[in-house]
């Protein structure tokens, strides 16, 4: 198994079962009580209309919109592990296929793996600090990814050769 | 038609190996496959019947809100968010119940294909495949139950019996992974002589081709498309919903009527667009996924070559009109979505006649092998 393969279906197995242990940690320990608390504040914030005191309703749909974006970012980045996680093995799996010499295989296995490591956790630093990083993170493992997939497309549309690589 | 026969025919003979009766591989192609079909059938009755009839019930509630804060009744205004985090509750219930079916459906495809490399001994393979099916049919239908289960006869306070059983079935799918995952590391570390079956890895028959190539620029545009979405919409979306909700307290705290209700109406429309570009970005990465990995599984199709290349097509046809016209809908409304639906209507069809395929091929192994 050549090291560039190794990497791809390594890495993506250990993606796959952080991947999972996030979700069903989130899902047991954290998910019903984030949405128990996003339910209360989006209610308190309508009630506290309803009784006239818009401080009160501001602050309480200002904890919802809060709430509402640490949620979403917490489910993308199990739901983006994962994802990626099956992207690297599957590419791992075909990497003979893809009809690029064994330098450039190497370099598009390394783009997929550590920009599949990196941008999730950019996502999900957004709900832990406020800054430039967390998005820059986000941003350079999005790029890293999509520049690995089209070289892996790329390499999958070419013409296949008459042996390939193990 | 002589000649592509004999070819899908030598594709099947060197995929006799690691697909015995009972097998772990099969087991995991042919779970994987109904897996899919399953998640796809459910996704498509649930947007045809569910979803919208949903968003339209929480339009509704939502507007029924804004006239109980004017009226300054708040015992109403809380019966009406309990009403909306139900419809929540069975949207969100059904939208993972259709993403987890399709997803281990995936991952059963691809621990078929990496089996090979696990160093484990069949008995032990087949034990972590029956394990990893058990999960992933555990999970879904405890994830559906959820919203009619409730929390009756729950010993916790939040979590009911259904999300228990569902949480379970997650660690059994866990549990199997990572045994797989640990036979494939062993493997690995002992660089053990390429296996037999490795052949079934090399297919290159022209659907094989097409669906990796297909495959993997789907899955390119997919994430250019939700690079350009977080880039473009995300933020502008959750900022303009949070204005929106507090637009509705305040002038429904005013009785300013047609504000409140001009706010509910774009808070529907930006739940709309915010839906159908995640599900434009998903479904077309989920659907180029899984053509990679029916590229696996070709050489396990017995069908003519003319068949294999014709399913292969209408899934490929399939996969683009879906998540293509998911994004029309905010466009063209039902017509879109009437074809989008069509769109996952013709991937499960050619996932069937695949499925068929890999059925003809069990029968006639096992024939061969009942043969005196």
């Amino acid at each position: 198994m050549s090291a560039a393969r190794k990497l791809l279906i390594l890495s993506g197995i250990a993606l796959a079962v952080w991947g999972m242990g996030w979700g069903l940690a989130y899902a047991v320990f954290f998910e019903h009580q984030a949405l128990d608390a996003m339910g209360g504040q989006i209610t308190t914030g309508f009630v506290g209309a309803a009784q006239r005191n818009l401080p009160a309703a501001h602050a309480a749909l200002a904890s919802y919109a809060h709430s509402e974006f640490n949620y979403v970012r917490q489910v993308d980045v199990h739901s983006h592990w994962i994802g990626l996680a099956m992207v690297l093995i599957v590419l791992g799996i075909v990497l003979d296929r893809v009809n690029l010499n064994a330098r450039l295989r190497w370099w598009l296995a390394v783009m997929l793996a550590v920009g599949s490591a990196v941008f999730p956790r950019g996502v999900i630093l957004q709900t832990l600090m406020a800054g430039a990083l967390p998005m820059a993170l986000a941003v350079v493992g999005a790029g890293l990814v999509i520049a690995g997939m089209a070289l892996a497309a790329w390499g999958f549309a070419r013409a296949p050769r008459p042996a390939a690589e193990a | 038609m002589a000649e592509s026969r004999t070819i899908s025919m030598s594709g099947a003979a060197t995929a006799t190996l690691t697909f015995a009766p009972l097998s772990a591989t099969r087991m995991l192609v042919i779970g994987g496959i109904a897996l899919i079909v399953a998640g796809l059938v459910f996704g498509d009755i649930f947007a045809v019947f569910v979803l919208h009839q949903n968003a339209n019930r929480i339009g509704e509630r939502l507007l029924a809100a804004t006239q109980a804060v004017a009226a300054g009744n708040s015992g109403a205004v809380t019966a009406d968010f309990a009403a909306i985090g139900d419809f929540l509750e069975n949207r969100g219930t059904k939208v993972d119940t259709h993403v987890h079916v399709i997803d281990f459906g995936y991952l059963a495809l691809l621990l078929a294909g990496v089996q090979p490399y696990i160093a484990i001994d069949e008995r032990g393979k087949k034990r972590l495949a029956a394990l990893f099916l058990t999960g992933a049919v555990m999970l879904p239908v405890g994830v559906f139950s959820i919203h009619y289960v409730g929390l009756k006869y729950s010993p916790l306070e939040s979590i009911g019996w259904a999300s228990i059983f569902a949480d379970f079935g997650g660690l059994l799918v866990l549990l199997a992974a990572a045994g797989m995952a640990a036979g494939l590391v062993s493997y690995a570390r002992a660089h053990r002589a390429p296996v037999t079956d490795r052949a079934l890895l090399a297919d290159q028959s022209w659907s094989g081709r097409l669906l990796l190539t297909g495959g993997s620029l789907l899955i390119l545009a997919g994430f250019i498309y939700g690079a350009w979405y977080s880039a473009q919409d995300l933020y502008r979306l959750e900022a303009h919903e949070s204005s929106l909700l507090i637009t509705m307290a305040d002038s429904a705290a005013a009785s300013h009527f047609g504000l409140a209700s001009a706010a509910v109406g774009d808070y529907g429309l930006l739940q709309a667009e915010r839906a159908v570009k995640i599900a434009a970005h998903s479904h077309i990465i989920e659907f180029g996924l899984l053509a990679m990995l029916l590229a696996f599984v070709q050489p396990y199709v017995y069908l003519s070559e003319r068949w294999r290349r014709r399913w292969t097509v209408v899934l490929l046809t399939g996969s683009v009109i879906l998540p293509v016209c998911v994004l029309l809908e905010l466009r063209f409304g039902l017509l879109a979505g009437g074809l989008a639906d069509f769109g996952g209507l013709l991937v499960a069809i050619a996932l069937l006649g695949m499925l068929a395929g890999v059925l003809r091929h069990t029968g006639r192994l096992d024939g061969q092998g009942a043969a005196p």
